[in-house]
């Protein structure tokens, strides 16, 4: 098996001094974007994209390394977006920096879900997990949906603002908690990569019934990675509700949020660091440019439907190992020219 | 206690429409171990597709079965042959995310044409009743429910009776080996898919005269389906029928004793339960090989 994987981890981490430069230029990009391009309207795109590249790189942790596909993923978004809020109207928070401090108890919330749904999920494999994910994130919206005298119902429930920001300042703050998030994302993704925990995954992925059989601990690495990638959008969610100032459980419950993850991971490259990075910076702009012309016609899901049809039938391992694998094929030809 | 008994009765009419969605679910992802989210769009595509027939040639919605099951067959032999067949690896996983797209372009397209307005198909036998031992049988839904259980029988008469159906068992059974036995299993996917398809354009009918609905609608139905197929085992023919059953009678009990409301919760949680102590479903085989 370790024969089978070098090689693979090798095509994927081996882009050398390219891959750091990048990062570093990219990184600084994303620090000062807040200053080059202050207007509201281009922050805001921005605050979306990079929730998505957080959120699309921790589904990736459990869906891109080990292989199951949870397609229920906003029942984490939506709870940790509720747990912050109720926090924050209940425990009269006033607004300010003060809430985003609260979004790790959001997380912690969000992972203490995960501990029982994976519990009960992870027993189903491949077809039936994904079902049953599915199901769980319509519990949570049923949930969010009855539960009125908690969380206000379909009516909703509004979160406080801070007055003290305006113009072009309002979502800079919000902005810099979901660089944050990803970027800790991002870490914690390339940290499980290298680590044998990281391994462990890939080797489920690869074939869980063997990986089982060498030792692999495949029942507590899963619900772990599970767990892991849950706390991540959760924390996500938690931020996502005091940006957006109101929410509805059909908004954050919602399976366009879980799909949309699911696509720009798959889009980037299944089980890569940087591919749900691209697939998010793709996607989500022109997601957000679509809803905004073409909403009202409703047209825009018909362009969404055809990107998605293209991608998979046409790039089915995403764009970071399809360019992979043709760099090394350019490589081995000048190599033997 | 009459209400708990009428509610029964209704579940059991309504749990008919289900039964038959979702087994044509079941038996796509039986003979081609995938899953389609887009059931729950094509559904409604079908409840849309009479509705377009109803209001321009005035034609009664169960007849216009006749123009849309054929219809709709078409379709998901298409669909099967442009966008399910060129899957070669991971088929379980792409499958979910190309039908995914499916629905959503399926969704965009209803919204352009027909609006997200609601909409409902009427006929006379929608509200008119008639009275069964003092309970009121609303006529649509008996009419549903024989259609249905009609529209099951000739598929197991298909499955069970004709060749057709002996080589499409044998491909739910061993992909390869029923290859190696000259069976040809793209033509079968490729029927099968068809007759997945139609089986959601008979359930659109029933569902477009017994609820109203939007293009939208398809999310709470595919999440219904998926579910009874769980409940069921995936690629069981028998539990689809039994969850779908299971599902609509415990809704219609939990709206009368309990809340409306919390209906389908309650059917979650059976559906929790299940899973807890059989992860294949009722009727599900357990999965060892990794797909």
């Amino acid at each position: 098996m370790t024969g089978n994987l070098l090689p693979r981890l090798r095509g994927r981490v081996g882009w050398g001094p390219l891959k750091t430069g990048g990062l570093l230029g990219l990184a600084i990009a994303a620090l000062l974007l807040p200053l080059v391009a202050p207007d509201p309207a281009t922050t805001n795109i921005a605050v979306f994209t990079v929730m998505y590249i957080g959120l699309a790189t921790a589904w990736n942790i459990m869906g891109g390394y080990t292989g199951y596909i949870s397609l229920g993923h906003a029942a984490f978004f939506g709870f940790g977006a509720y747990g912050l809020g109720l926090m924050l109207v209940h425990l009269n928070i006033t607004p300010g920096y003060g809430p985003f401090v609260l979004v790790p108890v959001a997380g912690l919330l969000s992972a203490l879900l995960a501990v029982g749904i994976g519990w009960i999920a992870l027993r189903t494999r491949a077809a039936t997990f994904v079902i049953v994910t599915i199901a769980f994130m319509f519990i949570m919206q049923l949930l969010a949906e009855n539960l009125v005298k908690l969380t206000g119902g379909g009516g909703g429930l509004g979160l406080p603002y801070s007055h003290d920001w305006g113009g072009d300042f309002f979502n800079t703050p919000y902005y810099y908690a979901m660089l944050l998030l990803a970027a800790l994302g991002l870490f914690v993704s390339w940290w499980i990569r290298r680590s044998k925990f990281g391994l462990g995954l890939l080797a489920i992925r690869d074939d869980e019934d063997k990986a089982l059989a060498v030792g692999v601990p495949t029942r507590a690495f899963k619900l772990t990675a599970f767990v892991i990638s849950a706390a991540l959008v959760g924390m996500i969610g938690g931020v996502y509700a005091y940006y957006v100032t109101y929410i509805y459980p059909q908004f954050v419950f919602d399976p366009l949020i879980g799909i949309s993850m699911v696509l720009m991971a798959f889009l980037g490259g299944l089980g890569t660091l940087s591919g749900p990075v691209i697939g998010a910076v793709l996607l989500e702009p022109a997601q957000l440019e679509f809803a905004y012309r073409l909403g009202a016609s409703r047209l825009y899901l018909v362009f969404y439907s055809a990107v998605f049809l293209l991608v998979i039938l046409l790039l089915p391992r995403g764009i970071v190992p399809s360019v992979a694998e043709l760099l090394r094929r350019r490589r081995t030809r000048t190599v033997v020219s | 206690m009459t209400l708990v008994l009428e509610a029964a009765a209704l579940g059991i009419l309504t749990g008919g429409v289900y039964a038959l969605m979702a087994s044509g679910l079941t038996l796509i992802f039986g003979v081609m171990r995938i899953i389609n989210v887009g059931q729950g769009a094509l559904v409604i595509l079908g409840a849309y597709l009479s509705f377009a027939f109803f209001r321009s040639w005035h034609l009664d919605p169960l007849l216009t079965l006749i123009i849309t099951m054929p219809l709709m067959f078409g379709l998901g032999v298409i669909l099967q042959i442009v966008f399910i067949r060129p899957l070669k690896t991971d088929r379980e996983a792409l499958s979910v995310l190309v039908t995914y797209a499916l629905a959503l372009g399926i969704e965009g397209a209803l919204g352009y044409v027909f609006t997200t307005n609601y909409v409902q198909l009427r006929a006379w036998y929608e509200t008119a009743s008639f009275a069964v031992l003092g309970f009121h049988i609303t006529y649509v839904y008996v009419f549903g429910f024989v259609l249905c259980i009609a529209i099951l029988g000739a598929l197991f008469l298909v499955l069970y009776r004709t060749s057709y159906g002996a080589a499409l068992r044998a491909t739910m059974l061993n992909r390869t080996a029923a290859q190696l036995v000259g069976v040809d299993v793209d033509r079968v996917s490729a029927i099968a898919f068809g007759i997945g398809v139609a089986t959601a354009a008979a359930g659109g009918v029933v569902f477009g005269i017994t609820n109203s609905f939007n293009p939208g609608s398809h999310y709470d139905l595919i999440s219904r389906l998926l579910t009874i197929i769980v409940l069921g085992g995936l690629g069981s023919l028998r539990g689809a029928i039994i969850a779908a059953l299971i599902m609509l009678v415990t809704e219609d009990i939990t709206a009368v004793v309990i809340s409306p409301v919390w209906a389908t919760f309650v059917f979650f949680v059976i559906l929790v339960a299940v899973l807890i102590f059989r992860p294949q479903g009722l009727f599900g085989v357990r999965v060892r090989e990794r797909i």
